[in-house]
């Protein structure tokens, strides 16, 4: 292997937020020509990593080096003009501009008179669609398109940038397998180019697809740096985790133990769930101390079953069954009172009530019933409180602190116990282990594993596919808003999962059509 | 299976911050509590520098010409916690003292009634754009400011009317165990409004709301009816305040009641400590603020400045404020 | 076994054809409904469509229309200006004030010095990242504290015979001079707005701040520059203004912002930014000063009931627009 020159450096970064040490003396180095796969769990700090590269955070301490000089921007402009090019998770796009002046923006074409010259600008955008096999209609506004174009765009323009540098943030997640492929073939060339791309990917067969060399971050620190070819996939999860090879090769990944008991009679049925255009027909059904999960890619459908059951969203049709009586559609409230709960995707935005406190927070969906004609009891509250702090071991300083503090672990916890105290018998989790590092991580697993073992139904939606083969019973597939096959016990394994996400068919032994249901 | 968003930053490391003294602390302590050193410190200077200022007398008028002020604030808090506001409150001063004196000729409660009954109304109408269309609440308040008083001046005629029920006029002009009705009124509103927001699950869902609308929905919280029952607060807080201010004049004045009052208010409020973007509502704090910015005019006045320039310094105060607030990680 | 989406539509959008229906009709409906409302008043009232009432429309219209132009822009970048108004009555001031010592100076000074307080808000709201609510909120309260104080809270009355006057009375080609500028303004507003680059940014910071950013769009000096603009053109307004009046009113401009943010918002341009356009706010100006007249037109009302349908029309429009953005997203 020929030795290339670093384009892009970190050396001994070091970054702290209140409370927290995101980076931990982080040295890392990016080649000409180079594919580098950046790879963590949750919370590891590769987002961190990135953003101090970009300009987005300034490093506490160490130096951030790029062509061998030392930089130090102090946003995200100055780095691209300098030639770093970041692709982001989310689509950091203008929904509501056109897809041509998405591409363009702040660096349109002018014409003589020094105005925008929309013409040639959408002719351009078309040819640089084209080039890359995005078929959209340039001048159609952004968010019209599904997510998978809007992320190609967003790819397009990074690239059309002319960098020496590309960062992808997890550039596959809302992308379709021929999408991907364009990617590959996209990311092929800049290597050839020369240009140094660092690829951010929890998607471990596409990491060894197209990456040369790897760099494995672990609660802020570097685990391991070298060339893929040399790491087998148990040694580089290994890696991340923390663990011993052999642990892993035991148990698992996750903290999971994987077998449950269920009763015969359903805890929850979904009935032909309709929404269009997100849902069609969605069937299934949850038996007491069962973990169903929900498996999909982005916009496939999950979050969105999960809001229609829970009554956060409308149903055009379609019903809902707890304990075989119908609840109302379209109310959270109505679902909370008949026992279910939901815990969102996104805390900071759906989740925590940033100013109030710890207390207040847990307390949130149980003002009905700590209260007596309006008025709140706070020896009922803080009894509740402090019993589920303790069981939860929620690490606060006080009840009364105010939430945003906390560790994203610890907020997900006070989520958790906001809808445990409610005594549900169904408990949905989108994403519950996102955003929050390795320890915390393995307690909710094991959290929900208990959970199951009390009795309680759950739904669980991850896009870790070892927290979805380890921790579910079933596996219900979803894709474009239809149910495309449902996997369970031993068929739950990460080939046939992709496989059906992928084509939308049986594919392994006894796996079920969409809408029947394996025995629980 | 992909992700669709990274959460960027918090960590897991069971940190909890230490509590012990040291100057973040101190000043974190002041800037909570600006609103009542900048009063004491004004209150200070008055002692020192304006004749007759420790007087029952000044202390009266202060107080009496507050409480309109107090009283719409308070209306006008509760729609800020929710991350809104409630722009039209002058207006419904004016609507509520043009109806007073047309239905008084029915006795005082029908027309006392009617005058609070014509600001819950224009509260429901705020409200209900609000939380059932949608609208923002800046807009829909607006169109209420700008629609409400010129209803009001219709249904007056145009005119000033006398008011003359004794009983009306002593909610105006009575003193109670020598403390004047209106600062009574407005102690009352204030011990209300507190109660709701610290002990109801009123108050909480109103901070919920403000500080996450999704989350609040999410939890189950009421949040339309809230919204409603806050903007039809809002409105009978006005209404009354209207009726206080009538009954302090004699007459009501459609034209000039309560004209920019709104302004006083979300002054009263920010300077206070509430802040503009919902999650928290500080009714002590309120009363305060109100009591701040107009102590400063009274203080410019009584020591013969210019008034005007009282109205630019409550401008630098605001941004003060303001500022000092952000450092919270609030506003 | 799912049928795959045709490209340009998505599992979680709708067709683009009829997002852009709806997109169109909330946008243009402005202009739409400008035309409607013309043509119905015509047949209505005779005197309607004459050159002495069509000139009044315009005129009274011309001097909020400056302030709205540089509103547009800043509603668009998803902020707000509530400063305008009493930007109006220092301008005039200050205009009443130096004119005797030298005429250009009464028509420069305004904008300069109304210019510069806007660039100040606009430091506080993009470096200090306050709220522009309660930035211009103060800057409504103190700038009119100093235009108060500057002219002892009385108007400053104008010479006769100055040429200053000019600016506000005269007329090129029969045209009222305030017209002229209020013209070129949204002229030369609407042409940045849609085709230059700076507008561009200005609808990604109100479509998505973190986004922009994130692009590398230099989103703290584009805010500064529109509440600078918008600043200016306020300051602008207050000395043409007086220079009509031949006075300085530090009282003149009370509750324009209030105005022109209706005319904003009836003009189809969304509160929350990152969508509007400026031939949009001229039908929003030219409504608002269209239902003046017409209320005058039919003279029993009176200036009371002239606030109650203004005020009832706002509803009726965003009640509208809500409906509308609804549609559009679903």
């Amino acid at each position: 292997m020929e030795h290339r020159s670093p384009v892009l450096e970190a050396r001994r970064v070091t970054k702290r937020f209140p409370g927290v040490l995101a980076l931990d003396d982080v040295s890392f180095e990016l080649r000409l020509g180079e594919v580098h796969a950046l790879v963590g769990e949750n919370g590891a700090g590769k987002s961190t990593l990135i953003k101090v590269i970009t300009g987005v955070y300034s490093p506490d301490e160490g130096q951030v080096l790029f062509n061998g000089g030392e930089v130090s921007f102090a946003e995200p402009r100055e780095a691209q003009a300098a030639g770093i090019s970041t692709i982001y998770q989310e689509i950091n796009l203008i929904p509501l501009l056109s897809v041509a002046q998405n591409v363009f923006l702040g660096r349109e074409p002018r014409n003589s008179l020094g105005l925008i010259d929309k013409a040639s600008m959408n002719r351009a955008a078309g040819e640089i669609l084209e080039r890359y096999g995005i078929r959209a209609d340039v001048t159609a506004p952004l968010r019209s398109l599904g997510l998978g174009v809007q992320q190609m765009v967003a790819i397009a323009r990074a690239i059309s940038v002319e960098a020496q540098a590309v960062i992808m943030d997890e550039p596959t997640s809302s992308l379709e397998a021929r999408e991907v492929e364009t990617l590959f073939g996209v990311i092929r060339q800049l290597r050839e180019e020369g240009v140094g791309v660092i690829y951010v990917s929890h998607r471990l067969e596409e990491l060894y697809e197209i990456c040369d060399r790897v760099t494995v971050l672990r609660d802020g620190r570097v685990a391991h740096t070298g060339e893929l070819a040399e790491l087998s996939r148990l040694q580089l999860i290994a890696h991340m985790l923390g663990r011993e090879l052999s642990e892993v090769e035991k148990e698992g990944a996750t903290g999971f133990s994987g077998e449950h008991e269920t009763a015969r009679e359903p805890v929850l049925v979904a009935q032909d769930l309709n929404q269009h255009p997100r849902l069609r027909e969605v069937s299934f059904d949850v038996h007491p101390g069962e973990v169903v999960g929900l498996a999909g890619l982005l916009g496939a459908g999950r979050t969105e079953t999960a809001k229609a059951i829970f009554g956060a969203e409308p149903l055009d049709s379609g019903s809902v069954r707890v304990e075989g009586k119908e609840i109302k559609t379209g109310s959270p409230g109505a679902a909370i009172k008949a026992g279910i709960a939901f815990l969102p995707e996104d805390r900071k935005l759906e989740g925590i009530i940033p100013d109030l406190s710890v207390k207040e927070n847990i307390a949130a969906a149980a003002m009905p019933r700590l209260a007596r004609a309006g008025m709140v009891s706070e020896k009922a509250q803080d009894e509740l409180v402090e019993e589920f702090m303790q069981s939860l071991g929620i690490k606060a300083s006080s009840p009364d602190q105010p939430v945003r503090e906390l560790s994203g672990g610890n907020q997900q916890k006070v989520l958790l116990a906001r809808w445990l105290c409610m005594n549900p018998k169904v408990l949905m989790l989108d994403e519950p282990t996102r955003g929050i590092d390795v320890g915390a991580k393995a307690e909710i697993q094991k959290l929900v594993d208990d959970l199951a073992a009390k009795g309680l139904g759950i739904i669980l939606i991850s896009s870790e596919l070892e927290e979805m083969t380890e921790g579910s019973d079933r596996v219900v597939a979803l894709k474009d808003g239809a149910v495309v096959g449902v996997l369970s016990e031993e068929e739950i394994t990460e080939n046939n999962l992709m496989e059906m996400l992928a084509h939308g068919e049986d594919s392994g032994d006894g796996v079920q059509e969409n809408g029947e249901r394996a025995d629980g | 299976m992909g992700f669709r968003r990274m959460e960027s930053v918090r960590m897991d490391r069971g940190a909890t911050p230490n509590k012990s003294f040291d100057i973040s602390t101190a000043t974190s302590w002041v800037r909570g509590r600006g609103v009542y050193v900048a009063f004491v410190v004004l209150v200070i200077f008055n002692l020192i520098a304006t004749p007759n200022f420790a007087s029952v007398a000044t202390l009266s008028t202060l107080l009496i010409t507050v409480s309109p002020i107090v009283l719409v604030a308070l209306g006008v808090a509760l729609a800020i916690g929710t991350e809104g506001i409630d722009l039209s409150v002058g207006s419904v001063m004016a609507l509520a003292s043009a109806f007073l004196p047309l239905y008084l000729g029915y006795g005082w409660p029908i027309g006392l009634s009617v005058a609070l009954l014509v600001g819950a109304l224009a509260g429901l109408v705020n409200g209900s754009l609000v939380a059932f269309v949608g609208v923002q609440p800046i807009i829909a308040t607006l169109a209420m400011l700008v629609g409400g008083r010129g209803l009001a001046q219709i249904f007056a005629g145009g005119q000033s009317l006398l008011v003359t029920d004794p009983v009306i006029l002593w909610l105006g002009q009575g003193r109670p165990f020598g403390i004047p009705a209106p600062v009574i009124v407005a102690a009352a509103a204030v011990l209300m409004v507190g109660f709701l927001v610290k002990r109801t699950t009123f108050g909480r869902y109103v901070v919920a709301i403000g500080g996450n609308r999704s989350a609040s929905y999410l939890s189950g919280h009421p949040v339309r009816r809230t919204l409603l029952a806050v903007y039809v607060i809002s409105g009978l807080l006005a209404a009354l305040a209207g009726v206080v201010a009538t009954a302090r004049l004699g007459a009501s004045d459609p034209s000039n009641i309560g004209l920019l009052i709104e302004l006083s208010a979300i002054t009263a409020v920010v300077v206070g400590g509430t802040p503009l973007s919902g999650g928290k509502v500080k009714v002590m704090g309120t009363v305060m603020g109100a009591l701040l910015i107009q102590l400063i005019s009274n203080t410019f006045i009584a020591n013969d400045l210019p008034f005007t320039w009282a109205q630019v310094l409550t401008a630098a105060i605001i941004l003060v404020a303001v500022y000092l607030q952000k450092g919270r990680g609030v506003v | 076994m799912s049928t795959r989406p045709a490209d340009t539509e998505s599992v979680g959008g709708s067709p683009a054809w009829r997002e852009r229906l709806f997109t169109t009709l909330q946008r243009r409906g402005a202009i739409v409904v400008l035309i409607l409302v013309v043509a119905v008043s015509a047949v209505v009232f005779d005197n309607f469509l004459t050159e002495q009432n069509l000139e009044n429309i315009v005129l009274q219209g011309a001097f909020l229309g400056l302030i709205v132009v540089g509103m547009t822009f800043v509603i668009i970048s998803g902020g707000i200006d509530l400063s305008v108004g009493s930007m109006v009555g220092l301008g005039g001031i200050l205009a009443a004030l130096t004119v005797q010592v030298s005429w250009p100076l009464a028509l420069i000074l305004p904008p300069l010095a109304c210019g510069l307080i806007g660039f100040g808000n606009g430091l506080l709201i993009a470096k200090a990242k306050m709220a522009p609510f309660i930035v211009t909120l103060a800057g409504l309260l103190g700038i009119r504290g100093l235009a108060l104080a500057f002219a002892n809270e009385k108007p400053i009355r104008i010479g006769g015979g100055s040429p200053f006057d000019w600016f506000g009375q005269g007329q090129i080609l029969g045209i009222s001079v305030p017209v002229i500028f209020v013209v070129i303004a949204f002229a030369v507003g609407g042409l940045v707005l849609a085709r230059t680059s700076y507008g561009r940014i200005i609808f990604a910071i109100g479509g998505s701040e973190e986004s922009a950013r994130l692009m590398g769009l230099p989103v703290d000096r584009t805010k500064v520059i529109a509440y600078t603009a918008s600043g200016a053109l306020a300051g602008l307004a207050g000395a043409l203004l007086a220079a009509r009046l031949s006075a300085g009113d530090p009282n003149a401009g009370l509750a324009w912002e209030l105005d022109a943010i209706s005319a904003v918002v009836v003009g189809g341009t969304l509160l929350t930014g990152g969508a509007g356009t400026m031939s949009g706010s001229l039908a929003g100006v030219l409504l608002l000063s269209i239902l003046q007249n017409l209320i005058n037109q039919v003279g029993t009302l009176g200036s009371y009931a002239q606030q109650v349908v203004s005020g009832f029309f706002l509803i009726v429009v965003v009640v509208v627009q809500a409906y509308l953005s609804r549609k559009e997203r679903s």
